[in-house]
Parts: structure tokens; C-alpha cells; sequence
């Protein structure tokens, strides 16, 4: 009988142990990355640019050329790459602290020029590497170690919604939001990550999906307990779905 | 042949940028800089470049590092204040060893300051400006044929060094008009940018890794040490001065850029009345001149004035240089204000006795 082998590494994944945290969902989200680099084989002229924070590393897991950046400030650097060369695939993968909080103002002028860039989003509603403290997305009531009785509205403002906010912009070309927390949810997370690779493959202009994600570790629950966390309490206020598609893919 | 042309300076450096090679740019609109970025919005698409307006200046030099990352060359100019904001960035792309030139046309501070000419950024361009360890090749022009000149070198030490190149320059040679001569193009890139750069990872067989971060403090340190190894170098490789009616001057002043085309006149004229004084003139800042500070006599030098548009910051390179046996004196105008030929040879004319 021969072997069929079913499950392995993508190829644009490094063959190195990650560093993530147990129940920590990076790890899905970087294979993402990884299977649509692969099946789009674009690895050789694919350029990634890290953020600050956990996911800094990632520059360790996935096999393309890649930038580490400034902190927020990964929408510049890969503007300007692939401005300089438009013959490349350039993504970025940011966390809510990176993209929302230091690197709002790079996030929307990138969107906003219609840079030919796909970004990764992570939003775990926390900053993780620095221990937990308050992110932009932080829920109303979450608590976080710099808002230790639970976000407060008149404090500390409300959760923000990216995915949104940039949809209002004219120039992104595709807008979505996705959740990786739990196994239900993984396939439509990559076919977002698909289409919004495509998306700059066919010239489209910018591209972003938001993944909703777990941290136990600094959320102080079980793995399990933080993908139900995930379900019960993000995906209410940050609701899953297309918020653009490029145009002459618009149905209803 | 090269071309002949009545430049503003600020348009001067941009075309020469663009003749040195340089395709890309990314900056913020800043005064009194902004014909730099204007020229090259226009100057840069008939090249088959790109000229890309960030949201701030700390969004350029990001930019600048991304494009840097490809090993073409790229730059940003800006102008004080706005140089301030890039100092995170330009020591990531210190610390990542990517060549590119920042053209700073400085103006008068601290704060918001002013707009008009000044030189107290010297610390801020030679001492770093940014966190760690990291230095900045430094060229500082005085007449705009040298700032054209120079533009050319800052490229390409930059891709010698892996490191970034800042051109200094004031707010006065950003807007005279002189006539300048260019050369033909250099390069457009690295030489070896396929060894090092994004996009050739199929070539090599291997992706390119662009980063400053070094978790590891052994890993850290050496990293460290590898780049004091590329800075000992340009100490060794890199200092360019100009000695100025330095025969037998009893008198000798150091002064840089625009500070020093204003002395220069002074000196003339006192020299005529048999005065005897002559300039030492940094051209890179850093590596600052020490040598000739050092080579001077107590027996023949009877006092050094330092001139320059600050409240003194390059006179502390003077003092290292010439130590204690000769007796070191200022004159700074400052806040947009250049000391005049008149002040200076009055200075001069106090110390002649």
C-alpha cells in the first residue's frame, strides 16, 4: 500500500519550532499565510514585513524574503518595496497594538493610496509580548493589566473597529474579517487570506484581513476557555465577514 | 560632458540625486526643504522612478528603509524638526546596515524653532539622534558645486558602508542660486545588492533577511562590534577637510558649510592687511578631522575661534582634537541668523590684538 500524505509543512514554512504560547493562534494564522504563499507559488517573489510584538518572529517561520520593522510602522516599509518592485508580492502581518494603536496613521494613508500590499491583522483585543496591557481593540469590561478594573468607556474610549474603518476608505480593494480561534472558522479565515493575496496578484490594490485571535496567556484562560471567549464576546462586536470586495466581484 | 545650470540648492541636490542614481524618494513637506521633494515629483517619473508622499516623516524613513531593503538607491531629505521624527528609523536602518541618504537642511530650533538657516542639529547628525550604538556618515557641503559633489559620494559610501549617509546642509544653501556642474549617473543600485537585497531570493536560493533585532546579547554585542568595526573604518578611510591660507596662520578658524563660505571672506580680506589667519574646514563631520586640530602647534597657533550658526556644538570636536595647550574661542549667531563677514573679522581683528 502506498503513503498519501495528507497533512505536512507548507513549503513557505520554516521547518524551526515557534515560539507562540500554548493555545496561541498565530501559529494558525501564519500557516495561512504559508499554504496561500504555496498554492498561489508565489514564495520566491513574495516580501513579508513583521510588526512589533509576539508576532515579531514570524520572520523565523515563513520562508520568503522579510523585513523586520519599526514598530507600527510595517504599512511603510512595504509601500515602499514594492513600489521599488511592483514585480513582488508584499504582506505585512500586524498585531492591534502594531496596526491600531503606534501604526494607525501608516495603516490608513497605506489603504488609503491604494498601495498594492496585503496586510495580516491579528486582533486578540490585547498587547501581548509587553504582558497584556490595553490595545485599541481591548473589549468594554476586558480587563488588561493597564485597565485592571475592565475597560472603561469614558477612560479609555471604545474598542475600534479596523476592518471597518477602512472600508470606508475609496481605495482598498478587498476588506475582511475572519476568526482563526476555532477549527469551524479556519476555512473561510484562508479563503479571505486567498482572496486577499489574489487580490494584489491581479493588481487590484490593497488588501487586509482581520483575524480575530485568542491570547490565554495574558487573557489568564485556558486555550479552550479563550476560543469560546473568542466566540461569544469578539465576534459580537466585531462581526465576521467581506466588508469590500474588489468590484466586479460585489454580489448582492 | 557634463552640464552647466543656475540652480536653487535645494533643486541642485535633488538633481543630483537623481543623476548619483537615485530613483526612489520618499518624504513629508517641511520648510526650508520642500523644493527638494517638489523637484523630485516631477524630476522622478521621467526616469522610470518614483516619488512617494508619506503621511509623516516618520512614515518616510520607514519607506526608506523598505526601499533601501531592495538595495536600489533611495532617499528622503527633510529639515530639522522633521529629522527629530526619523530618529527611530534612521537607527533601524543604521542597525539593519541598509545604504541610503537623508539630506537634512537644517533650520533653527529646539521646538518648532524657525525657518530659516542654522547649524544646531551638528550633535544631533554626528552623535546620532537615534538610540544605540550607531553612527551616520555626515558630508557637509559649503558652496552648492559641493553639495553636488557630495551627493554623489553620499551614495556611494553608503553601499560601501551598508549604512546610511546624511548630507548636512542649512536653510541658506537649500535656497541661493549658484551654477553647478553635474556628472554622469553612477549606479542605480548596490553592487551586490543580489547578495543581500529583497527580490532575488529565486537567484540565490536563499530569502534575505532585513532586521536589527538581536534578542541573543552575545548575538548582540558581536553585532555591535561588527558595526564599530565599519565605523573605525570610515575614521580611517573617510575624513575630508579643507585647509584654508593655513601657511603660517597664527589664527586659525574651524567652521563648516555655509559658516565656513562666510568666513572664508573674511579671512581674505584680513589676510590683505597682513593678518595672519587660515580655517580648518570639516567637510565630513563625521568622521570628524581631528588630525589636523591635533597637528597644531602652541608654538606657531595662538588661538583657534570656532564660528558657527549654533550656540557652539562642533566647537566640543575642536576641544578633543586640540586639547588643552591652545586656547579655543566661539562666536555663534543662531536662530536663523549667520554671523556676518564683519563680525567674524572683528573676532578675528580682537584676538590679533
Amino acid at each position: 500500500m502506498s503513503e498519501v500524505k495528507i497533512f505536512e509543512r507548507p513549503k513557505s514554512m520554516c521547518d524551526v519550532i515557534t515560539h507562540y504560547c500554548p493555545g496561541c493562534t498565530h501559529g494558525v494564522a501564519h500557516r495561512l499565510v504559508a499554504e496561500v504563499i504555496d498554492e498561489l507559488g508565489i514564495q520566491e517573489r513574495t516580501f513579508g514585513v513583521a510588526p512589533v510584538g509576539c508576532s515579531v518572529f514570524i520572520y523565523n517561520y515563513i520562508d520568503t524574503d522579510m523585513y523586520e520593522a519599526a514598530h507600527g510602522r510595517a504599512p511603510a516599509v512595504a509601500s515602499a518595496a514594492k513600489r521599488v518592485r511592483p514585480d513582488m508580492i508584499g504582506f505585512t502581518y500586524q498585531g492591534d497594538g502594531d496596526l491600531a494603536s503606534i501604526g494607525m496613521a501608516e495603516i490608513v494613508h497605506a489603504a488609503n493610496r491604494g498601495e498594492h500590499i496585503t496586510v495580516i491583522f491579528i486582533n486578540n483585543a490585547i498587547y501581548g509580548m509587553t504582558g497584556g496591557q490595553m490595545a485599541p481593540t481591548t473589549l468594554l469590561e476586558q480587563k488588561a493589566t493597564t485597565c485592571p478594573f475592565g475597560r472603561e468607556p469614558r477612560v479609555n474610549g471604545y474598542p475600534m473597529r479596523v476592518a471597518e474603518m477602512l472600508a470606508t476608505l475609496a481605495a482598498p480593494a478587498y476588506i475582511a474579517r475572519a476568526c482563526v480561534a476555532k477549527p469551524k472558522y479556519v476555512a473561510k479565515a484562508k479563503e479571505a487570506v486567498r482572496k486577499a493575496f489574489q487580490t494584489q496578484i491581479d493588481g487590484k490594490g490593497f488588501s487586509l484581513v482581520e483575524l480575530l485571535s485568542t491570547c490565554p496567556t495574558n487573557w489568564g484562560m485556558r486555550p479552550v476557555d479563550a476560543a469560546n471567549w473568542v466566540e461569544e464576546k469578539m465576534i459580537p462586536y466585531y462581526p465576521l465577514g467581506e466588508l469590500k470586495v474588489p468590484d466586479q466581484e460585489v454580489t448582492n | 560632458m557634463a552640464d552647466r545650470m543656475l540652480m536653487k540648492g535645494n533643486e541642485a541636490l535633488a538633481e543630483a540625486a537623481v543623476r548619483a542614481g537615485c530613483k526612489y524618494f520618499f518624504g513629508y513637506p517641511i520648510t526650508p526643504q520642500n523644493e527638494i521633494p517638489e523637484y523630485m515629483s516631477r524630476r522622478l517619473p521621467e526616469v522610470g522612478g518614483v516619488y512617494l508622499q508619506a503621511e509623516s516623516e516618520v512614515a518616510s524613513i520607514n519607506m526608506v528603509f523598505g526601499g533601501a531593503g531592495t538595495g536600489k538607491r533611495v532617499m528622503t531629505s527633510s529639515s530639522s524638526p522633521g529629522i527629530s521624527l526619523m530618529a527611530e528609523g534612521i537607527s533601524y536602518l543604521a542597525g539593519a546596515e541598509l545604504p541610503c541618504v537623508i539630506m537634512n537642511i537644517v533650520r533653527g530650533g529646539p521646538g518648532l524653532g524657525g525657518i530659516l538657516p542654522a547649524q544646531s542639529d551638528y550633535f544631533q547628525a554626528t552623535r546620532g539622534g537615534g538610540h544605540g550604538d550607531y553612527r551616520l556618515l555626515v558630508l557637509a557641503p559649503s558652496t552648492l558645486q559641493e553639495g553636488v559633489d557630495l551627493t554623489t559620494l553620499a551614495f556611494e559610501l553608503a553601499e560601501k558602508y551598508h549604512n546610511p549617509v546624511m548630507i548636512l546642509g542649512d536653510g541658506f544653501m537649500g535656497q541661493m542660486m549658484e551654477a553647478v556642474e553635474f556628472k554622469e549617473p553612477s549606479s542605480t543600485q548596490s553592487a551586490d545588492a543580489e547578495e543581500w537585497a529583497i527580490g532575488y531570493m529565486g537567484k540565490r536560493g536563499k530569502r534575505a533577511l532585513v532586521k536589527s533585532l538581536y534578542l541573543d546579547p552575545e548575538e548582540l554585542e558581536q553585532h555591535n562590534h561588527k558595526l564599530q568595526k565599519k565605523y573605525d573604518a570610515m575614521t580611517q578611510n573617510e575624513v575630508r577637510y579643507e585647509s584654508y591660507q593655513m601657511e603660517g596662520a597664527e589664527i586659525v578658524l574651524a567652521a563648516y558649510g555655509t559658516t565656513a563660505r562666510i568666513a572664508r571672506s573674511a579671512i581674505m580680506n584680513l589676510r590683505r592687511e597682513g593678518i595672519p589667519v587660515g580655517m580648518i574646514r570639516p567637510i565630513t563631520v563625521f568622521p570628524f578631522p581631528y588630525a589636523p586640530f591635533e597637528n597644531l602647534s602652541p608654538k606657531s597657533v595662538k588661538e583657534i575661534l570656532v564660528v558657527e550658526m549654533s550656540m557652539g556644538q562642533m566647537i566640543d570636536d575642536v576641544k578633543i582634537g586640540v586639547g588643552k595647550d591652545i586656547p579655543i574661542s566661539f562666536f555663534g549667531r543662531c536662530g536663523g541668523i549667520a554671523p556676518s563677514v564683519k563680525e567674524i573679522e572683528d573676532q578675528i581683528r580682537k584676538i590679533a590684538g
